[in-house]
């Protein structure tokens, strides 16, 4: 099972980078980079996930009983998601520009930066 | 428990450039222009202040701060700490001069200075900062990306401008991209240890051969910072991004953004990796990507017409040939590329204000439309013509004595043949700067074609980054280039510096001392003095690649090519082919990312395979 999850983060990335790479459209290849990052979640919360395990809120005075699942990865995958947001509203802006100045947001007819 | 003050520097560090650029944000709503200017050159200045107070307190080892007091406790710890040695602090103290220099440049004149520009430049230098001081795999990748996200809304700045946006956002994305790989790597790494700090790691792979999984981390967590470091064949953002930044901004980038790649992969090879990954593999597999690195950068540099792109492959010819001093593997190859590196920086950061000088009185990049329109009295020319032969090499400058030593290092590792590719290389774009400086300000040589449209090379920026031409060069911009040439020729007059340089190298290749201080508090032992300094045969090498680039330059300049001929033929279908590759297409570099990935890949875990 752990493996499956595995998996499915490394396609994920591996997807969302060929989205990238054969996009036609810049908004397109910006949110092929958040399914890109999606594969960074599922593998940060795989790594730390522990079956039967509870969730890790802990109180002064009492000895956890039972495992818990690992709150590292947890607090990564959330600054990750912060990261996450900060540059697809970049990136999303930028194409708002491209689609005032260039009236495309095609890369393909985005011809102005060769060589 | 109390460390003392320099514990309480690396934070505020950090901190002090992010609540500047807060309150610089809360500042030009109602004030003026000259306050936001004043305000940020404090916060800059103060920032160097306090790099160069962590430069002074790390001479004998390395300055250890757990945020919130969260100590370890037996070499165990929960706590995100920042580990300072002298070479963090001295690359800190590089990165806040140069934001001084940046925002001296901009002073008054700017326009692009308007509203936001001072608070990103701000939280950019936090971000290089935070980046070097860290001794947290996680945290440099948080900071990584805060000097990542400044860098790419202030290469957009002109948001009018197509241009502008469009190498804002393939910059943007592919950087992007490296770095969800590094974090990728990162995870895996945890998976493995359960750690995050660089000592933890170290400790816990020591030992380990290298299996699929570290050797897949190793080559996931050094993708995103060789994309920032525009290693080849991941490096054709930065010609995008440089040509329509504004010049402060490429003075950053150039200067020690991308050179920050670099000391990325040294610091997590050498205390993360060190022990598990055998030396000589990772040594080829960057000798080979540096040389391609140098090779690429060298060809397009040349190349070029429009100067912006032209100095922004030089830096990637640089790039290659510090990633070839880091291959090296040994403290005076460290050594070597720290001195290289500020040398560099210094001269690339005078040449790239240079050039912006030229925009704004010219509104011109191109090297056809500029040519002898600016003339040999203005002091542009004489600063643009040493910069060229400091890029060069030329002895006594920091770029040659960098090269000196990297070098004998070279030599010393059993790699002399690497002295000819280090005279080359820098022979080759100091030649391209020098002919340029020539042809534009001296008007020699023959003047070169308008641009055929099938090489239209990014359009002409229309406007002045200045609100209006400038009549004459503002005194705060020739100031500014002056301490930028000055710094760097003083990096290579100065014993002292050089010899703190090799101490530190010595401090940062210390895998066992690293440990031992940042977890258990043992003082460093003291490093040996360091014998980095200007030698005969570096002095005569230096020489070698002023005169070969003074050589190349005038062929170039004066002996016009066979019109027709199987050679030229051959000659320019093969650059024609390299630069067609350089194609402004988001979905090329994705692929040329991946394919470089996987290169790397192949070149450290094939040779492991049992």
């Amino acid at each position: 099972m752990r493996i499956f999850a595995y998996a499915v983060a490394g396609w994920l990335v591996l997807v969302g980078a060929m989205g990238i790479l054969r996009s036609r459209n810049l908004i397109q290849a910006t949110v092929s980079l958040s399914v890109a990052q999606s594969g960074t979640y599922v593998l940060l919360l795989a790594v730390g996930y522990q079956w039967e395990g509870a969730a890790p809120v802990f109180s002064p005075g009492s000895t956890p009983t039972s495992d818990v699942v690992d709150p590292v990865v947890q607090a990564m995958a959330l600054t990750d998601i912060v990261v996450s947001a900060t540059v697809t509203a970049l990136l999303l802006a930028l194409t708002i520009q491209i689609e005032k100045t260039h009236h495309t947001v095609d890369p393909d007819k985005l011809q102005q930066l060769k060589g | 428990m109390y460390r003392g003050l320099a514990s309480d520097l690396a934070p505020l560090a950090v901190a002090l450039p992010i609540v500047m650029a807060c309150a610089v944000l809360v500042v030009q709503r109602w004030a003026s222009r000259r306050l936001a200017d004043l305000l940020a050159m404090v916060a800059a200045v103060a920032a160097l202040g306090l790099s160069a107070a962590l430069v002074a307190a790390t001479k004998d080892g390395r300055v250890v701060t757990w945020s919130g007091g969260w100590e370890p406790r037996d070499g165990r710890s929960v706590g995100i700490v920042l580990v300072v040695d002298q070479l963090s602090a001295g690359f800190a103290c590089l990165a806040a001069g140069l934001t001084c220099c940046a925002l001296l440049y901009s002073w008054r004149y700017l326009e692009a200075a308007h509203g936001h520009y001072h608070a990103l430049m701000l939280l950019f230098l936090a971000g290089m900062i935070g980046f070097v001081l860290t001794g947290d795999l996680f945290n440099m990748f948080v900071f990584f990306e805060l000097m990542g996200v400044s860098a790419f809304a202030l290469t957009g700045l002109h948001i009018e401008e197509p241009d502008s946006v469009q190498g804002s956002l393939n910059f943007a994305l592919i950087n992007s991209l490296g770095a969800y790989l590094s974090l990728m790597g990162i995870g895996l790494l945890y998976a493995r240890t359960g750690q995050l700090g660089f000592a933890q790691l170290g400790a816990k792979l020591a030992g380990h051969p290298a299996d699929g999984l570290i050797v897949g981390a190793f080559v996931l967590v050094t993708i995103g910072f060789l994309v920032k470091a525009a290693m080849a064949p991941m490096h054709f953002w930065l010609a995008d991004a440089h040509a329509v930044a504004p010049t402060p901004v490429c003075v950053l980038m150039s200067g020690v953004m991308v050179e920050m790649g670099v000391y990325a992969l040294a610091r997590v090879y050498l205390t993360v990796f060190a022990t598990s990954i055998p030396a000589p593999v990772v040594q080829r597999a960057f000798l080979t990507m540096g040389l391609l690195t140098a090779a690429v950068g060298s060809l397009m540099c040349f190349a070029q017409r429009h100067l912006k792109r032209l100095l922004a492959y030089s830096t990637i010819a640089h790039v290659g040939l510090f990633l070839i001093g880091f291959a090296l593997l040994s403290p005076d190859g460290l050594a070597g590329v720290a001195l290289y590196v500020v040398g560099h920086a210094g001269v690339k950061g005078a040449l790239f204000l240079l050039v912006g000088l030229l925009l704004d009185r010219f509104q011109s990049l191109d090297e056809g439309k500029l040519f002898g329109r600016v003339g040999g009295r203005h002091p542009a020319c004489w600063m643009f013509l040493l910069a060229a032969l400091a890029l060069a090499g030329l002895p006594p400058s920091g770029p040659g004595l960098g090269k000196a030593i990297t070098e004998e290092a070279a030599s010393a590792a059993g790699y002399p043949w690497l002295s000819v590719v280090f005279v080359l290389v820098s022979a080759v774009t100091g030649a391209a700067v020098l002919r340029a400086g020539l042809r534009v300000f001296l008007g020699r040589g023959h003047r070169p074609g308008p641009i055929e449209p099938a090489h239209q090379i990014g359009a002409e920026p229309k406007e002045p980054e200045t609100e209006h031409p400038l009549r004459r060069t503002p005194l705060t911009m020739l100031v500014a280039i002056g301490a930028l040439l000055a710094g760097s020729i003083v990096v290579g007059v100065v014993p002292a510096l050089a010899q703190a340089v090799g101490r530190g190298a010595v401090f940062f290749s210390d895998q066992a001392g690293y440990f031992n201080q940042a977890l258990f508090a043992v003082p460093a032992a003291p490093a040996p003095a360091s014998a980095a300094w200007w030698s005969w045969s570096g002095i005569l090498l230096g020489a070698a690649s002023t005169v070969l680039a003074m050589i190349i330059a005038g062929i170039s300049l004066h002996v016009r090519p066979p019109e027709r001929g199987h050679f030229r033929s051959r000659m320019i279908a093969g650059v024609e082919l390299v630069r067609r590759l350089h194609s402004g297409h988001i979905g090329d570099y994705v692929a040329w990312l991946l394919f470089g990935a996987a290169v790397l890949a192949a070149l450290i875990g094939l040779p492991l395979l049992p």
